[in-house]
């Protein structure tokens, strides 16, 4: 007989908010010292109250609208109850009975094609805090930085069958809310639990299910869904155990999983509504401006890139990351070509990174800094590998581009702009010399030349300062 | 006349004409405090250092000639359970024996704002469970009128230190009936303002969706000037509102003509005490002779109170009280060698016997498979209480009813027999489930010379109405004025 896996997910993503959920404590749990990062609102002081963070809210309906979900017009805070020491309250701040998306799909393909996975809800919750165990003093520490930093959690129906479905939704959910600045799904900050079950193929029936609690890695995703798979289909077809519905923990070392025998998976979390937070209405007017300021998906870039006359793989390099699509659109709206600007922020930034060691993710710069180093370059004032030069010293000195050229001697001569006020000025200066040059005295160029190249120093570009002379005198 | 015989507005205007200082105020307070308290156990503590700073702040205040509250320089009492910075708030719990909070209450940093002086911790039942301040851990308090009463409860310590001339005005809390029925048991004026006028925050909460700061003082002017410090929305607490109407102490016209008094027949009946009965019925011929028209309600609704409040709160104050786990702050237990031990020891030496039973009793209701029939049910019956409310209030201003069917029971009676306790809080939950204002105002004596309150409730947001109604009443009758003989026959002289 041929089995199918049957795979449902539930994902928690780490939000990219300036602030925790429910108190003015800077989000980020991932730096700072232990402790540090921790108000009497977040570690549960007596008396202390949550006071909701708009910004999760709208972060977490952006997330629902990209996954194609319904957004709840009414949608409540829960607590969910339990005894653990990384949690300050001893309840959790959940949403149980009314989550703000519902019913939603989201389409992955991989070598097999395209299938859709259905999306039961996405809820907003608190994360809890850490412990670290000291085995040398075998003491226990908790680090409350982490406690109350958002997290929406997405679950899925159980329509996978096969762990490549499972990472190529984990690499799209990624891609997706990197892109739409919903999380910047950094290193641990997406955590996934995964149920598993197997039956006939073309069954209905689900077999025995169990889960696999909280895998960061995506490697590790995969490797604990082949092995588990496998458990299951030796349980059944070969009679090598019983299986129970149950919890198990993913060991990366030993490459297996292992039942997490303990009494919370009977817990009993006693949900009911958290009476310090009012239920959250949201109403047409709202959800349209997140809808409106939803930032554009790398399907609408890859359509306004092309129309700009971009090539397949510079669109291709802009939209890996969403800060570059802002540089680039940052730096064409300081009035910069296209073209050109994607040449300066893949090419350019892209080779200085390299050569530092670095990767484009990582490029800093301000589309004000990126915009005048490409003017002084496009304006003749330097030349592009002095450009280039400028750009170093820009991303690794911090260097202003103007200072920095003066500072270098970089283009001061061919500034075009400064000589026609040298030019300008001297031919006010000097109205007998100009009245004799129109009047046919072509001698009289001369000296007006030579009064330019003297207030410029001699550092004039004589050819810049002659066309400009022409130019001028011709208005004349 | 004795500091300590003013009202709080009659201490303000004094210190505002420099008759007085605030530092003056202050040790009065703290000298009765020190001569009298072991006669009543009023407080739970009296810091006296944090108390001099903040007398000083306020008469610098006072000497710049800002414009203050008229109570700029009062000293005020805080019931155990509200963060004060830097000072015990225990809850008058083992648990929290020795916390101190880090912070100051958004009300507490309002009167400190408009230049009062928080001055002690008053003495309650452990996190605000019981209608006797008999829970507490530091020991019973003892009601001023009859050392072998009970003061009431929660704010027991607040209503006996204002009676007993040991404290001028106090904050306290109110979750069933708290600031309401010890003021009635103790003959001192006690208001618990609409739920949401004044923030939670800072306030060591027991049932969340039930508990307000409430005053209790004097007479009603105090109430309403104390009202006007610490009212108002805080972004700190999401469930605080700014209600349309301010200014409640110079709304206070004592002009009641036209007034419509509801007379709820379920309120003066079986289980009503008869002395009490004749006293708020005495009471309710003031208010008609005073200009108000009586108007006869049934409240069928109300019988449903005392269970769903029971059942609300205590599963509310179990998750309140489940960060109380001896691993942050607070009490931990010596002997344990698991982390389940750990928890377990903590809460069963560190909570006392009441709090207990409700925690339990709270777990239960919420638990898989009660959820429907009992935290479900008693939402949807507490809706039924608001709407019901909010269609009595069509017909008439405000309601009328005893505070407590009966006056202050001796001590240890209640223990004994708790159903009884909790079904005497029939008159004062009916307010916390619905939201609304309630009022209590001494309106007489039993013939063991204890004294009974008149409550007056009133709708969502009708503060003013409510306290104007009180304070006419007070206009025309003196039982607000009496004193405990007691309170000097114990002490001596000050």
């Amino acid at each position: 007989m041929k089995y199918e896996a049957v795979i449902g997910l539930e994902t928690h993503v780490e939000l990219a908010t300036k602030s925790k959920i429910f108190c003015a404590c800077g989000g980020h749990s991932t730096k700072g010292e232990p402790n540090t990062r921790v108000c009497p609102a977040c570690a549960g002081m007596p008396g202390m109250l949550p006071v909701t963070n708009k910004r999760v809210v709208e972060l977490a309906m952006r997330a629902g609208i990209l996954l194609n979900c319904d957004i709840s017009r009414y949608t409540t805070f829960d607590k969910k109850s339990y005894y653990y020491p990384d949690l300050p309250c001893s309840y959790q701040i959940t949403q149980w009975f009314h989550p703000i998306c519902r019913n939603g799909s989201v389409e992955v393909t991989t070598k097999d094609g395209t299938r859709t996975i259905g999306i039961k809800q996405i809820h907003m919750e608190e994360d809890a805090g850490k412990l670290v165990h000291d085995d040398w003093t075998e003491t226990t520490l908790v680090d409350f930085n982490r406690t109350s930093v958002p997290l929406i959690e997405i679950v899925s129906k159980p329509d996978f069958r096969t762990a490549d479905e499972v990472m190529a939704y984990l690499e799209k959910l990624k891609t997706m809310f990197r892109f739409a600045n919903i999380s910047e799904c950094e290193e641990g900050a997406m955590r996934c639990d995964v149920n598993i079950s197997i039956r006939p193929e073309g069954s209905e029936e689900l077999g025995v299910r169990t889960e696999i609690k909280n895998m960061s890695s995506l490697s590790s995703i995969r490797r604990a869904i082949q092995y588990e798979t496998a458990r299951h289909l030796d349980a059944v077809e070969r009679g090598t155990e019983t299986l129970v519905q149950e919890t198990r923990r993913w060991d990366d070392v030993k490459g297996r999983t292992f039942s997490m025998r303990n009494k919370e998976t009977a817990a009993d979390y006693r949900y009911f509504p958290d009476p310090n937070l009012m239920p959250i209405l949201i109403g047409d007017d709202w959800l349209q401006r997140v809808r409106d300021t939803m930032p554009a998906s790398v399907e609408e870039k890859t359509a306004e890139y092309q129309s700009k006359g971009l090539s397949e793989k510079e669109i291709a390099s802009l939209t890996s990351e969403r800060a570059l699509c802002d540089l680039f659109d940052a730096v064409t709206a300081l009035g910069r070509d296209p073209k050109d600007t994607a040449s300066w922020i893949l090419t350019e930034c892209g080779g200085i990174l390299r050569k530092h060691g670095q990767v484009m993710s990582e490029l800093q710069i301000t589309p004000e800094r990126l915009s005048r180093i490409m003017e002084k370059v496009s304006g003749n004032e330097i030349n592009r590998a002095a450009g280039r030069k400028v750009l170093e010293a820009v991303l690794y000195e911090d260097a202003d581009p103007d200072a920095y050229c003066e500072a270098h001697n970089l283009g001061a001569q061919g500034d075009a702009d400064a000589v026609r006020q040298v030019v300008l000025k001297v031919l006010d200066a000097t109205p007998n010399a100009v009245k004799d040059y129109l009047g046919g005295k072509k001698k009289a160029f001369q000296a007006l030349f030579g009064g330019c190249m003297k207030e410029l120093k001699g550092n004039g570009d004589p050819q810049v300062i002659r066309a400009l002379l022409e130019e001028e005198l011709s208005k004349r | 006349m004795e500091i300590l015989d003013l009202t709080a507005v009659e201490l303000g205007e004094r210190i505002r004409r420099r008759e007085l200082s605030a530092p003056e105020a202050l040790e009065a307070v703290y000298g009765a405090f020190r001569a009298r308290d072991r006669n009543w156990n009023a407080y739970t503590a009296f810091e006296i250092d944090p108390a001099r700073t903040a007398a000083q702040h306020a008469q610098t205040l006072l000497d710049s000639g800002e414009t203050l509250s008229p109570l700029a320089g009062v000293p005020v009492g805080i019931k155990d359970n509200i963060s004060v910075r830097a000072c015990l708030t225990t809850c008058a719990s083992r648990i929290l024996r020795d916390y101190r909070a880090p912070f100051d209450a958004t009300a507490v940093r309002k009167l400190k704002d408009a230049g009062l002086v928080p001055a002690g911790t008053l003495n309650m039942d452990e996190f605000a469970m019981g209608s006797t301040s008999e829970t507490s851990c530091y020991g019973a308090v003892r009601n001023p009128w009859n050392r072998g009463h009970v003061p009431g409860g929660s704010s027991g310590g607040a209503a006996a230190a204002v009676a007993a001339r040991e404290c001028v005005c106090a904050l306290g809390s109110d979750t069933g009936g708290s600031v309401r029925q010890p003021a009635s048991y103790c003959g001192v004026t006690g208001f618990k303002p609409s739920y949401g006028r004044v923030s939670r925050y800072g306030l060591i909460a027991y049932g969340s969706s039930l508990d307000q700061i409430g005053t209790l003082a004097r007479d009603v002017r105090d109430c309403a000037a104390l009202l006007d410090v610490i009212a108002g929305a805080d972004a700190m607490d999401a469930t605080s509102v700014t209600f349309p109407d301010a200014g409640f102490l110079g709304a206070l016209s004592g002009d009641i003509h036209g007034l419509r008094v509801g007379v709820p027949e379920e309120c003066f009946g079986d289980g009503v005490e008869t002395d009490v009965g004749e006293r708020v019925e005495a009471a309710l011929d003031e208010l008609q002779r005073a200009g108000a028209e009586l108007v006869p309600l049934r409240l069928p609704f109300i019988r449903y109170a005392v269970p769903v409040y029971y059942i609300l709160a205590t599963a509310e104050a179990s998750s309140n009280l489940s960060r109380f786990d001896g691993v942050k702050y607070g009490y931990r237990a010596e002997h344990y060698t698991t982390m389940e031990e750990l928890y377990t020891r903590s809460r069963s030496e560190g909570f006392g016997k009441e709090v207990q039973k409700r925690i339990l009793l709270g777990t239960f209701v919420l638990s898989s498979g009660y959820y429907d029939a009992y935290y479900n049910k008693a939402l949807k019956l507490r809706q039924t209480l608001v709407d019901g409310f909010a269609e009595a209030f069509g017909r008439c201003d405000v309601i009328a009813s005893p505070v407590s069917p009966t006056t202050a029971p001796a001590l240890g009676a209640s223990l004994s027999d708790p159903l009884k306790m909790y079904l005497s809080d029939v008159f004062t939950v009916p307010a916390n489930l619905a939201g609304l204002p309630g009022l209590s105002v001494p309106c007489g004596f039993d013939r063991q010379g204890l004294p009974v309150g008149l409550q007056l409730l009133g709708a969502a947001g009708a503060d003013s109405t409510v306290l104007n109604a009180g304070h006419a009443y007070q206009l025309v009758t003196d039982w607000h004025k009496r004193r405990p003989q007691h309170s000097e026959e114990v002490s001596g002289n000050v």
